[in-house]
């Protein structure tokens, strides 16, 4: 890959979903590992809030020199702070996971990340394959193992999939001598989530699930075929004003607008 | 005559020559990192580790041993009245006739180390090594021929010059072996190094008949400097002692002989580790290797250098992770080389610096860190394998007789047979035993083993703080990985909550109940033959070879033993991380040991771990039963009725 490129790989405190211990985010340990085979040692990797977190090492031990803590409390909204870091600098990719694995875990970051500097969002990446000429060439991830190719104009912000590469390993040592570079933040609270009441999600009953296929190539490829989609066009040639009345129709239809 | 000056003169030529040699040959030792040795005690305790420890395992091959007392003792006899009689020239016709009785008697001894040359095993190495009897020999024909004179049975400057010229040559070739040779890497290096090896040994514990098996902790410093690196990456982070052991192999292959891994064809050889290693701290390349090669791997592409990583060019990753850390290699080294110290100070710098556990490793050790157990499972149900067993929690009682470590069987199912079956006996005896529950943690045998100190130290740490928090007079435990730690490796972690704890595994703890009468079993009827597996945690690391054969012993059982068990059992493959790392071989380590255990015409093999017997139970049928010893108590048990 070129070293011209600028990559920031944003991450956060995971938590293990059986120990509901604080580890490195599935999703936020891919982003760093795409942002380290797009930029290798020039990768800046910026997590806001506690500088002290351990966990923070187990991102360093992936190789990572230093690491950027923007220092706030945990009360705080991540996005005012993270906007501000990236706005001024001459940024081409900003790599986040899809969605925490602690805290709102909402997925909104990226979203308003993309709204805030004005820069495309592409969701949910398997790869990105090249960056040259100021754009990149980028591999969404669909389901059952699909992909699809898209062009990017630099810069922009891409949510890491979890079907992108796996993290690699950490390793105690390196993690524990990297540099954590705390900056200090006007950070904002979060006024919002102060107001919210936050209580354990009840798990869902699950529907049995009833397998009415009789031979195991039934089976097989109940599990494996591709959904096939009822309703829903594929319209290339029309016109944009076209375009826009079908996405509209389909809006009313499903109830989003009213 | 005029010649008469010529042989002391090479004598003493030579041992300046070895003397030059001694001093760089040590100060290649020096080069390794700092380590406290007693040095006075040490070379005064030396004699008697060489006469009864280092003799009582080469005496386990008698024919080696007579020969070797033979070669060994003549020689060192010798060569002292040497410097007497040809160096000093002190006239006495004694000490001649003491020294061509030594001579004779190096001569019978180097007769027989000819005549195991002349068809060598395949674990000997060869090369400079089959040149070693023809140079005892010459020593010993040519001092004797020289004493004569001296010794009055021929007279003075019988042969006239020209003998005095041969012998001459012999000298100048025999003890350029014997001498120069010693310090300066030829074969007899191994007297020279072994002795000071002995002599300063970094476990002393383990002569005179003491073990010594638990690794040793890795500093990581006080918390305010952090230290360059963790592990040994160059040859010179390891210790000065442990490059000196290294430098002691005398290649006699036995560890090879009895390697789970070489015999499976995986890249590990333990005898050309250990002289890659002397090829790392001395620099050079392997070419002069003359013995068996790493499975699958050539000889002579291997370079090194004292500050060299030795991953890079000197060995492959994969001869470190290949190892199941069964210490068959260790037991049966004469010279009492460390060769799992070794690989597992070598593994700790791929795991703790470079990241780089193979295939399952670095998910093993992400669950060990963030569930602390290296499946993964909640740490709130470990307990659950217990629902129906009514045991009492420490949580709850605070203090009981007997402690049950669970280990990390509680997940599986197959091992919670074993501990049910374990609870079942327990009870049958009215055992005033608790559990630690859900805070029982995984006892870190595996992340230590797969080099990761760090989470080991984490978990021996907090569990030693649990335990610490409530009484109990003996610890027991189904697991000889978890036994071992807590016996053996918890020790160092400056906590007082096992002092005066007795630790156990389940076969002696049960063997003990049964001595006291606690329980009734009837004996094991349908005439089928049983064979014991020793695992290797429970026997070479522990020494416990007995309570197993005795329980066995109380059903009436006449254990049919397989030719390796004991202290040579071996090894089920499942040690050291080694079904994680998973190193390609040929063979299966668990299918070998199987065959094992059919070539004694078992149907059942007893087992003392649940490790062991999740890997002979993984040998495809048909094949023997493998059922732990506390599951073949529990079906003879005679419950009481009431």
């Amino acid at each position: 890959m070129q070293p011209s490129v600028k990559v920031v790989s944003l991450v956060s405190v995971g938590r293990h979903p059986q120990s509901g211990r604080s580890r490195r985010a599935e999703q936020d340990g891919r982003a760093v590992e795409l942002g380290l085979k797009l930029a290798s040692a020039e990768l800046t990797v910026v997590h806001a809030g506690n500088a002290q977190e351990q966990v923070l090492r187990q991102y360093a031990g992936m190789g990572l020199l230093s690491l950027t803590v923007l220092e706030q409390e945990s009360d705080c909204d991540a996005v005012p702070v993270l906007v501000s870091f990236l706005q001024d600098k001459r940024i081409d990719v900003v790599l986040t996971g899809v969605r925490a694995e602690s805290g709102e875990s909402s997925g909104m970051l990226p979203y308003l990340l993309a709204e805030k500097l004005g820069w495309p969002l592409v969701p949910r990446v398997a790869d990105i394959i090249s960056i040259q000429g100021g754009a990149a060439e980028v591999l969404l991830a669909l389901p059952r193992g699909q992909r699809r190719a898209v062009t990017v104009k630099l810069p922009f912000i891409a949510s890491v999939d979890n079907a992108a590469q796996e993290a690699r390993q950490t390793a105690f040592g390196p993690g524990l001598r990297a540099d954590v570079k705390v900056l200090n933040v006007d950070s904002v609270v979060d006024e919002a989530a102060s107001q919210w009441q936050i209580s354990a999600a009840k798990p869902r009953p699950k529907r049995i699930k009833v397998v009415k296929a009789k031979t195991a190539a039934d089976r097989m490829k109940a599990a494996t075929a591709k959904p096939m989609g009822s309703g829903g066009k594929v319209m290339k040639d029309e016109t944009a004003a076209e375009k826009a009345q079908a996405i509209f129709d389909l809006l009313l239809e499903e109830k989003v607008v009213r | 005559m005029i010649l008469d000056w010529l042989p002391p003169t090479l004598i003493g030529f030579l041992l300046v020559l070895a003397g030059i040699g001694a001093v760089r040959r040590m100060n290649l030792w020096r080069a390794g990192q700092a380590e406290k040795v007693d040095i006075l005690a040490g070379l005064l305790a030396m004699p008697k580790r060489y006469l009864h420890d280092l003799h009582h395992v080469v005496e386990r091959d008698k024919y080696m041993s007579r020969t070797h007392v033979a070669t060994g003792g003549g020689f060192v006899l010798a060569m002292v009245l040497v410097l007497f009689v040809h160096l000093f020239g002190v006239k006495s016709e004694i000490l001649a006739w003491a020294l061509l009785a030594a001579l004779v008697l190096m001569f019978c001894g180097a007769l027989f180390v000819y005549k195991r040359r002349m068809n060598p095993p395949s674990r000997l190495s060869k090369g400079p090594w089959m040149r070693l009897p023809k140079s005892l020999l010459t020593f010993s024909i040519t001092f004797f021929v020289l004493t004569l004179p001296a010794a009055g049975i021929l007279p003075e400057g019988t042969g006239g010059w020209i003998l005095t010229l041969v012998l001459s040559v012999l000298i100048l070739m025999s003890l350029s072996e014997m001498l120069f040779g010693m310090t300066w890497g030829g074969p007899m290096k191994h007297a020279f190094a072994g002795a000071l090896h002995l002599a300063f040994h970094r476990r002393s514990e383990r002569f005179g008949g003491g073990r010594s098996t638990g690794l040793k902790p890795v500093d990581f410093g006080d918390g305010v400097t952090i230290k360059e690196v963790h592990g040994v990456a160059k040859p010179t982070d390891f210790k000065w002692n442990q490059l000196l052991g290294f430098d002691a192999c005398v290649q006699c292959g036995r560890c090879e002989a009895v390697c789970p891994a070489f015999a499976a064809g995986q890249p590990l050889n333990p005898k050309k580790l250990i002289q890659d290693m002397v090829v790392g701290f001395a620099g050079g390349t392997d070419e002069k290797y003359a013995g068996s090669p790493y499975p699958g791997v050539e000889v002579g592409n291997a370079k090194g250098a004292p500050d060299q990583i030795i991953t890079n060019g000197l060995i492959s990753s994969d001869t470190l992770w290949s190892c199941t850390t069964c210490r068959a290699c260790v037991e049966e080294c004469p010279m009492m080389i460390e060769h799992v110290d070794a690989i597992v100070d070598m593994r700790r710098f791929l795991t703790l610096e470079k990241g780089e556990t193979p295939n399952k490793g670095a998910q093993v050790l992400e669950n060990i860190i963030a569930t602390d157990n290296p499946n993964g499972y909640s740490p709130a149900s470990r307990t659950h394998w217990a629902a129906d067993q009514n045991l009492n929690v420490m949580k709850d009682v605070k203090q009981a007789d007997v402690l049950f470590w669970v280990s990390d069987g509680a997940f599986d199912m197959r091992s919670q047979r074993i501990l049910r079956s374990f609870v079942k006996l327990m009870k049958a005896a009215n055992v005033d035993v608790a559990i630690l529950g859900d805070e029982e943690l995984d006892s870190g045998d595996v992340a230590r083993r797969l080099g990761d100190d760090a989470a080991f130290q984490s978990l021996a740490k907090r569990n030693l703080a649990t335990l610490s928090k409530y009484s109990f007079k003996t610890i027991v435990t189904t697991d000889p990985h978890a036994f071992h730690c807590l016996k053996n490796e918890y020790g160092d972690f400056g906590s007082d909550a096992l002092k005066g704890v007795e630790v156990l595994h389940h076969t002696t703890f049960l063997n003990r109940l049964i001595k006291e009468g606690r329980f009734n079993l009837s004996p094991l009827q349908g005439g089928s033959k049983v064979t014991y597996h020793d695992p290797c945690y429970l026997g070479r690391y522990n020494g416990e070879y007995e309570a197993p054969r005795e329980l066995l012993a109380s059903l009436g059982i006449e254990v049919a033993e397989m030719e390796r068990s004991r202290y040579r059992s071996r090894c089920c493959g499942g040690g050291g991380g080694a079904p994680i790392t998973d190193i390609p071989g040929e063979r299966r380590i668990a299918d070998m040991r199987m065959e094992d255990v059919i070539s004694t015409g078992a149907d059942m093999v007893a087992v003392g771990c649940q490790q062991c017997t999740a890997m002979l139970e993984g040998v495809v049928e048909p094949r023997p039963v493998v059922k732990d010893i506390a599951e073949i108590l529990a079906g003879q048990l005679i419950e009481e009725t009431h």
